[in-house]
């Protein structure tokens, strides 16, 4: 049945594909969910990329390094909170500056890596995968990571809507002077879901190094960590929707590559304009709507918040 | 006196902010069951010592006693615990969360949802407010969101209850309501500390008060035995000077709205129903109404931030409907927003950018170019004119207070000439002394001939100054009636009237 | 002695200018700690990368030469900045700016006209002004945020000067090597100092830095932008169309961006390549808020940055340093200066014992 095997096999890849975003999109939607707006999502994915990656190398062990990705992201991250909540900082500078940071870090960290051969995750999960068959080797090319991705919708989802704590992460973003009022603590709240943001981002990067490609090259994300960005804007911060979104740039992403399978004669350069293409028009149909935008928006995101006194 | 210590004892209070000096030795003391007024200006220091109370503020020096016994407050779960409950000004609410949520997170507990709307719907009904906790707040009424406010409150048992400026938002008709509920809650034994600037409110619901100005307590007095006039002199440290109004003869019709309807902008705006007004040359109308019943949709809609059919709005006779806000100043119109530093003006311009933002034309800005003397010279005059207390002109707005921030926009709006002008609470939130020198202007404007439209939420301060009154409520406007013909009484029942009942209540005023 | 952050009653005037000389040495610093991590002499990295570049004429003038893409971007973002909006896809403006500039010199170069250098610099500059125009009309039509549409279509450009090198503009006589023909000599900008490339584009440079200042402080639409960008609702109030300021600033943005691109492609380059910038269009985002968003601040800032990219290289031929480190310093420096800024509104107190 090789249609079968096909339509499975671009199953698979649209999963991989859309891994990364996942993760990196519900690490921000958590992040703007507290009111945080962090446009550095690009730079952590990096620098989670390159450690990720540094430490697989050194050590052979793909799970040490998803490990090492999400920390790096996280300190990313606490850099990021330190200027922005802490001294009250522009966030959409701050998010700039960390996306400049971590293209330059992670550049300078990789170099001494770029070309080094690494043992993929897969390989080292199903040490059978060479000698496995066709259809048994798709299946194992579902890693730990990526089921973790596919579940994240239902466990923010869970989170944002049937925990306590999610109530007042979601009352932060919405009004931080009247959480602050109520006697909840704003910054606190808000490290912890940026933290957050950037071990998902982290580890989103670290799935290209690691299990995506397996390599590092410099500047490997690609605009993927504007695109998670975008993708939240689109969900209007619904999980549901930002699920949808990653898995449907998971697929243009694929279909870059299946096209000349289908016998589509397109310059290589062409098609790399798909995604981003892309969502500029998936931002121009989700703006349209002014209305329907303020209305899911946290109304904190973006503010800094200091409290007087 | 009884033996029984006071529910809060503040001694020594002091709180500073930079250079200035919020709290400064303040003592208060009030009784169980009692309800006590604490009373002062603007930036008299009443809110700062509420947080302080409230635990969101800490002192730099001072002593709280509760029930007798020191207590330090360390944030709002240590005020709840002692069972202090607030209901802030500005509410601390969720828009986008449901009651019952709202009222979660201020109980900070970890009760159910399905349980604690149960239990809401059961303090709701002992109290009288009508609420439903599965709604979402941003469908709610101000009125409505300080039942939501005061029955978080109430959920924990409070004995004490701190309620802050409660009454600005409210009909007459809801705050008799309020005051009903406020004095059962005291006979239960609740203390109650109520800060309010509307002094006859005061005299009919408090028992003790204690004035604040300048940071420092200027009085302590029973209420009851006093004056109006006597407590605003207590606030304000001396003589209420009055403004003067000269006897005028409206002229002919300056402004005209023609059966405006217009759909909002904003996702929970109000649709401006079948508007329709006359201002007349000299006149001042008031339009009275809670604030969301379209007040804001209104004055955009006649300054021309929004746009509508060019016959709907007629300036001095001549259509200006479709025209934007540039275009009719350039016919005569002037606005004096509700906002100031955001709106009015911009906090990081200095005055003499300020002074510009509404007065680009051939003086100030020839050939597209900006004449920095021209721009200059109309700076000075303002602030000169209007006695502006600043810097200078290279003072920046945010560096003005409130007072004389508005004092330099209505300056900036009146020294444009204007055939008509439109004043949106044109004296919220300053001091009594810049209240009077603002009213003054308009007054003085009125009686040179101008046409002018107050909007504002403050009943008295249309009263004292328009003409005629209309309402709005639910984007519609009530037929003006004159003043003379009319009370806050007739007034407050069209503010709380269903859209469908302003013509019947519009009658009832007028007889 | 605990410490907390208070607001200023007046931003502090001595702040606004000390915080990127601040940012500046902190970021000189923090680059010393990467040199001395990766196992260099961090005394003697730091003079090759801030000192020698200076010590010759070659060093002055490449100096020139590098500022001015930064200039002319930097203004740009600046003046978007100012009016609000958050051009961060400069890049690719700049890239289309070259695209339509180099489509003129590939044209019609060689002929000797004497029209071919301004209609170049003109197709530059509305090159990129177009491509900033998408952002605009998707800004003022359907809402969407210019700060992802600028810079998804930054990608875009690339891919599209990438596809135009790799096929229909390939020279022919080039091995097969991405890129189009060299430009013919009327075609390319003159050069100023003999036996260096510093070129004419340089002046437009500087040229641009007191119209834009006179713009801003000076004209009404610069009044009505400042305004917008400031309070939005305020600019509504007065009957400024946030539409009108939104084109207005990106079309300027674009419009610098792609002159820059211009002169990199008939300055230094001489043809078209897949990358016709190191990364200025981002750098530039850096020096527009390092020169305070105002135009001579920006000079300075521009001429820092041109350093940083200069002794960068420097770096690399003498001590085989990776030129990734001066990436790290840029972020440094944006970093600093944003935490130094802190410190124009507020200050530091310590916080009074409590009173219990």
């Amino acid at each position: 049945m090789p249609d079968a095997f096909v339509l499975l096999a671009l199953l698979v890849a649209t999963l991989r594909a859309a891994t990364p975003l996942l993760l990196a999109g519900f690490g921000e939607l958590v992040a703007e969910r507290s009111g945080v707006l962090n446009l550095g999502v690009e730079g952590m994915m990096l620098v989670g990329a390159a450690a990720g990656f540094i430490a697989t190398a050194a050590t052979g062990q793909p799970l040490l390094g998803l490990l090492v990705a999400a920390l790096a992201g996280m300190l990313m991250a606490l850099l990021f909170g330190l200027l922005t909540l802490t001294l009250g900082a522009n966030q959409v500078a701050c998010g700039l500056a960390l996306t400049i940071f971590g293209i330059g870090l992670s550049a300078l960290i990789g170099l001494p890596w770029q070309g080094t051969p690494i043992a993929g995750l897969a390989s080292v999960i199903w040490p059978g995968l060479d000698a496995a068959g066709p259809v048994a080797q798709q299946l194992m090319l579902l890693d730990p990571v990526l089921w973790l991705a596919l579940l994240l919708p239902a466990l923010v989802g869970a989170f944002l809507y049937r925990s306590r704590a999610g109530l007042i992460l979601r009352a932060v973003g919405e009004s931080h002077e009247a959480a602050h009022a109520l006697g909840y603590g704003v910054l606190r709240v808000r490290y912890a879901a940026v933290l957050f943001g950037g071990a998902m981002a982290g580890l989103g990067g670290a799935y290209l190094s690691l299990v995506y490609t397996p390599m590092w090259t410099e500047n490997m994300v690609a605009g993927r960590g504007w695109i998670a960005l975008a993708l939240v804007v689109f969900s209007a911060w619904k999980p549901g929707w930002l699920a949808l979104g990653a898995l449907f740039f998971g697929f243009v992403t694929i279909a870059q590559f299946q096209a000349g399978a289908f016998g589509l004669e397109v310059s290589p350069h062409l098609l790399s304009m798909l995604p981003y293409l892309a969502t500029v028009v998936v931002l121009v149909l989700i703006s349209r709507d002014e209305t329907r935008r303020k209305l899911n928006a946290p109304a904190a995101l973006g503010k800094p918040f200091t409290a007087a006194g | 006196m009884s033996p029984t210590p006071p529910r809060l004892a503040l001694t020594g209070i002091v709180k500073r902010y930079g250079a200035t000096l919020a709290n400064d030795e303040v003592a208060l003391s009030v009784a169980p069951g009692e309800i006590h007024a604490l009373l002062g200006e603007n930036g008299a220091g009443k809110s700062t010592l509420m947080k302080i109370v409230y635990g969101v503020v800490a002192p730099d020096a001072g002593e709280i006693a509760w029930d007798g016994r020191p207590v330090a407050i360390a944030d709002p779960n240590a005020a709840r615990r002692l069972g202090i409950g607030m209901v802030f000004q500005h509410f601390s609410l969720f828009e986008t969360l449901t009651v019952a949520e709202n009222i979660a997170l201020g109980l900070g507990s970890t009760r159910p949802l399905e349980a604690l709307a149960a239990e809401i719907r059961q303090v709701a009904a002992r109290y009288g407010l009508a609420v439903d906790p599965g709604r979402h707040v941003h469908h709610l009424s101000v009125g409505e969101r300080q039942r939501i406010e005061i029955l978080r409150c109430l959920l924990q048992q409070p004995r004490l209850l701190i309620l802050d400026e409660p009454t600005s938002v409210l009909t007459p008709q809801e705050v008799e309501g309020l005051f009903a509920m406020l004095r059962r809650l005291a006979a239960e034994g609740c203390s109650v500390l109520y800060i309010s600037h509307k002094l006859e409110e005061i005299r009919a619901l408090c028992s003790a008060a204690t004035v604040l100005r300048a940071g420092r307590v200027a009085a302590r007095c029973d209420p009851r035995a006093e004056t109006a006039e006597s407590l605003a002199e207590m606030m304000i440290g001396g003589r209420v000077v009055r403004t003067t109004r000269a006897a005028r003869q409206p002229g002919p019709p300056c402004l005209v709205v023609d059966r405006l309807t217009l759909a909002p902008e904003e996702p929970f705006g109000t649709t401006l129903r079948d508007i329709a007004l006359e201002l007349r040359a000299g006149e001042i109308l008031g339009i009275a109404g809670v604030a969301g019943n379209g007040q804001a949709e209104l004055l955009a809609a006649l300054a021309g931030e929004r746009r509508s059919a060019a016959a709907r709005i007629a300036l001095d006779g001549r259509p200006v409907g479709h025209l934007g806000p540039a275009a009719r100043r350039a016919r005569g119109l002037a606005f004096i927003p509700e906002e100031r530093l955001g709106r009015g003006a911009i906090a990081d311009y200095s005055l003499a950018e300020n002074a510009l933002l509404t007065r680009l034309d051939a003086r100030t800005a020839p050939r597209g170019l900006l004449d920095p003397g021209a721009v200059r010279a109309l700076a000075t005059r303002l602030i000169a004119r209007f006695g502006v207390r600043a810097a200078g002109i290279a003072a920046r707005g945010r560096s003005l207070s409130g007072g004389n921030m508005q004092k330099f926009i209505v300056g900036r709006e009146i020294d444009a000439g204007p055939r008509v002008l439109l004043a949106a609470h044109p004296t919220w939130g300053v001091d009594i002394g810049a209240a009077v020198a603002i009213h003054q202007a308009l007054l003085d404007l009125a009686a040179a001939g101008a046409g002018i439209l107050v909007v504002s939420e403050d009943l008295d301060e249309l009263l004292g100054l328009a003409d005629r009154i209309a309402v709005l409520a639910g984007g519609r406007l009530s037929p003006p009636v004159p003043v003379a013909e009319t009370g806050a009484e007739a007034i407050g029942l069209l503010m709380g009237s269903a859209p469908g009942d302003a013509q019947r209540m519009a009658d009832a005023a007028a007889a | 002695m605990p410490l907390r952050l208070e607001a200023r009653p007046e931003p502090s005037r001595a702040m606004l200018w000390l915080s990127p000389v601040l940012a500046a040495v902190l970021a000189a610093a923090g680059g010393g700690l990467v040199f001395a991590a990766l196992g260099y002499d961090p005394l003697v990295a730091l003079r090759t990368l801030f000192l020698d570049p200076l010590s010759t004429l070659d060093g002055l003038t490449e100096l020139g030469l590098k500022a001015t893409p930064l200039l002319l971007c930097a203004i740009g973002i600046a003046v978007a900045v100012q009016a609000g909006l958050w051009n961060i896809g400069a890049e690719g403006q700049l890239t289309m700016g070259a695209i339509a500039g180099g489509g003129i010199a590939l044209a019609f170069g060689g002929e000797g006209h004497w029209w071919i250098l301004p209609a170049m610099l003109l197709a530059g500059a509305a090159g990129g002004a177009a491509w900033a125009a998408i952002p605009a009309l998707l800004k003022t039509r359907f809402h969407a945020h210019e700060i992802l549409t600028t810079l998804m279509l930054s990608y875009v450009a690339v891919q599209f000067l990438g596809w135009l090198v790799h096929g229909p503009w390939i020279d022919p006589e080039g091995f097969n090597f991405p890129q189009s023909r060299m430009f013919e000599a009327d075609a390319l900008l003159p050069v100023l100092v003999e036996g260096t490339r510093l070129h004419a584009g340089v002046l437009l440079a500087l040229l641009a830095v007191p119209l834009a200042w006179a713009l801003l402080a000076r004209t009404v639409a610069g009044y009505r932008l400042r305004t917008i960008g400031l309070a939005p609702r305020a600019a509504r109030y007065a009957g400024f169309s946030a539409a009108r300021g939104t084109w207005l600033g990106l079309c300027l943005a674009g419009a610098l961006a792609g002159l820059a691109g211009l002169c990199e492609a008939a300055g230094p380059v001489g043809q078209l390549q897949p990358l016709m910038s190191p990364g200025y269009g981002f750098a530039a985002i850096i020096v527009a808020f390092l020169g305070r968003l105002q135009p001579f601040g920006i000079l300075l800032a521009a001429l820092l940055m041109a350093l940083i990219y200069l002794g960068g290289e420097q770096l690399q031929v003498s001590m085989q340093l990776p030129i990734a480190a001066t990436g790290t310093i840029q972020g440094m420096l944006l970093f600093f200066l944003l935490a130094s800024d802190v410190f124009i509104d507020r200050r530091l107190v310590r916080v009074a014992r409590r009173h219990a």
